[in-house]
């Protein structure tokens, strides 16, 4: 078997390996889950109708505005749940086994990624399923909503390997939870939950060329029609890059430990 | 002349600390012929671990020549590691997991066909009597459990080399002596045993050679039988009634240390019971009465205390 069959074959082991872990201990995942819908909720209905109103609609208005800001931070909440795991499998007896055995090094973090990816894609439909629900109008064609989920996926996978390496880095599992938590604000911090230009000038350069911001542009103007110019590409850019420096930072941390 | 699968020569390794460098192997040499059991015996802290760390991949030594399984551990890595098993001091066993997955995970890992992979688990559930917590997540095993489904998940791919650090600390009587059957299977198939250990017993009873490590260093190194024979050798303590009895047996036997506070002659024996009966008899002939006799053959806790001992002395002399 050629290296890259075996590390192929390696990685879809540790896959199956976390995703019966992540199966076994669900209230993890449900709870990565309920945490973005209950922001869903609570800024329709407490906050919707007001920042709707700013937004020159109502609460319809502001749903729709809002989704794309609640998936990014779904994604960034799910990666704190990712540098836990990460950081609390380093502890565990079973990586030094791993590290004696002849397999593909890097499958064990691959397992990580792959894993948190298909936990993150399901939160997110569950997000998307419960803002349909409550009136979420895109306006997407079917190629304009498989771009929005290419873009989120790529997003997710660059997110996650950076949780990894965050995890990775981090002495103890509780030091692994609070090195994502920036990640958490960034959609507030961006055009999220209100557009920039209603920002003070310091937050508003920040917020505009902050990675989440484009990102959330796009996904926003492929779901409704809002204009894109070249935010797609920058998106693009962002997630490939994050995914790349963060991949090569875990495969470095995890070899030298 | 036979293989050697482990060859080590001037392994050294430190750690820094604030301190300064901490030395923890200071230059060991290690010939462990292919097919035998060779066992690591130190105390707590001596580099027991660090060694099989070392030998197993898990950390990089600071110097020395070394070659595993006929692969030199610095370059070819990755092929010491195809050819070894390890069962570390700590629990190795993914807890989230059934005992069951546990196995075929190394199975996977070691890219066997997945009915061999089944049918070895199988095997091994059963070999290992964890055949009633197979279904169950290792994390509600108890600790004799899962040192159990370490050492089985050790055994998936049948590796040739297996280190083994202090594989029946924490077990039961009974565990350690089924524990025990099992190294000696594997050896009867041909399989090398690099075993660690705190017990002097475990290495008379498995190994074919046993090293002493202490400081960082082999303070001694031979079979079991050959390490007895470097401290003094046994003795009979013979205890008398009164002084006067004491200072008549002694020029009748030839030999011996008198210790008149406890009334006591030792004699140097082998044990046997001829020689027991030929210094009674000797005795008896002279109406000496002998009030109590005790017997002591030196064994491997002898060679232990007394070497160990000695390197502390050593090394409070060098401080001073
Ligand atoms: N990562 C480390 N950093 C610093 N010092 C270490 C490290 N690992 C081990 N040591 C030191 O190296 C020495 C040898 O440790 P090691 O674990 O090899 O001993 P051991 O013979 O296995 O002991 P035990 O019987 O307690 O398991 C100890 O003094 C220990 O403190
Ligand atoms: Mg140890």
């Amino acid at each position: 078997m050629s290296a890259l069959t075996l590390a192929t074959r390696d990685s879809s082991t540790m896959v199956r390996r976390q995703l019966k872990r992540l199966l076994r201990y669900p209230s993890m995942t449900v709870q990565l889950i309920i945490t973005p819908v209950i922001i869903l909720l609570l800024f329709v209905y407490v906050f919707g109708g007001t920042l709707g109103t700013g937004l020159g609609g109502g609460r319809h208005t502001y749903i729709n505005y809002v989704v794309p800001g609640i998936l990014l931070m779904a994604a960034a909440t799910a990666a704190t749940g990712t540098a836990v795991m990460v950081a609390t499998d380093m502890t565990e007896g079973i990586i030094a086994r791993f590290r004696t055995m002849r397999i593909s090094r890097a499958s064990v973090l691959t397992g990580h990624v792959v894993a948190s990816v298909i936990q993150q894609l399901l939160g997110m439909a569950v997000v998307i399923g419960i803002a349909l629900a409550i009136g979420f109008r895109p306006n997407a064609t079917p190629v304009e909503w498989l771009a929005a989920a290419g873009l989120l996926t790529l997003f997710v996978v660059a997110i996650t390997w950076l949780a990894v390496a965050l995890g990775l880095k981090s002495p103890t599992p509780e030091a692994a939870s609070n090195a994502p938590m920036p990640l958490v604000f960034l959609p507030f911090l961006g055009s999220g939950f209100v557009p920039t230009d209603s920002m003070p000038t310091v937050l508003r350069w920040f917020a505009e060329y902050q990675p989440f911001t484009p990102i959330m542009q796009t996904v926003r103007g492929l779901l409704l029609g809002t204009p894109i110019g070249d935010n797609a590409a920058i998106a693009t850019a962002w997630c490939t890059g994050i995914a790349a420096v963060s991949y090569l930072w875990a495969k470095k941390t995890y070899n030298k430990a | 002349m036979t293989n050697l699968a482990i060859a080590a020569n001037g392994l050294r390794k430190s750690y820094r600390d604030k301190d300064g460098d901490k030395v923890v192997l200071d230059g060991i040499d290690l010939a462990v012929p292919e097919g035998t059991i060779f066992s690591l015996l130190g105390p707590n802290g001596a580099g027991k671990t660090t060694t099989v760390q070392i030998l197993s991949t898990l950390i990089r030594a600071d110097g020395g020549q070394v070659q595993v399984a006929g692969y030199d551990l610095n370059r070819q890595a990755d092929d010491v590691r195809g050819a070894i098993g390890v069962t570390g001091q700590y629990s190795a066993v993914d807890k989230l997991l059934t005992g069951e997955e546990n196995l075929l995970l190394m199975a996977d890992l070691k890219h066997l066909p997945k009915r061999e992979g089944k049918q070895k688990a199988k095997e091994l559930l059963e070999q290992f009597d964890l055949v009633d917590a197979a279904g169950k997540p290792a994390a509600t095993y108890s600790g004799g459990m899962q040192r159990r489904l370490d050492l089985a998940m050790t055994l998936v791919g049948d590796p040739r080399l297996i280190f083994l650090d202090e594989p029946t600390t924490g077990l039961d009587p009974r565990s350690r002596r089924a524990m025990w059957g099992i190294v000696r299977d594997l050896v009867k198939n041909g399989v090398t045993i690099f075993l660690t250990t705190q017990y002097l017993e475990e290495a008379d009873e498995l190994a074919d050679r046993i090293a002493l490590l202490d400081h960082g260093r082999l303070i001694a190194e031979g079979t079991a039988e050959e390490l007895k024979r470097l401290i003094p050798g046994g003795h009979v303590l013979l205890k008398f009634a009164d002084p006067s009895r004491l200072d008549a047996a002694r020029p009748i036997l030839g030999v011996g240390t008198p210790d008149h506070d406890a009334l006591t002659l030792q004699v140097p024996s082998d044990g046997s019971v001829r020689a027991i009966r030929e210094l009674l008899t000797l005795l008896d002939e002279r109406s000496i009465d002998v009030a109590e006799m005790s017997v002591h053959t030196p064994d491997l806790d002898d060679v232990f205390l007394t070497l160990t001992g000695q390197q502390t002395d050593q090394n409070k002399e060098a401080l001073r």
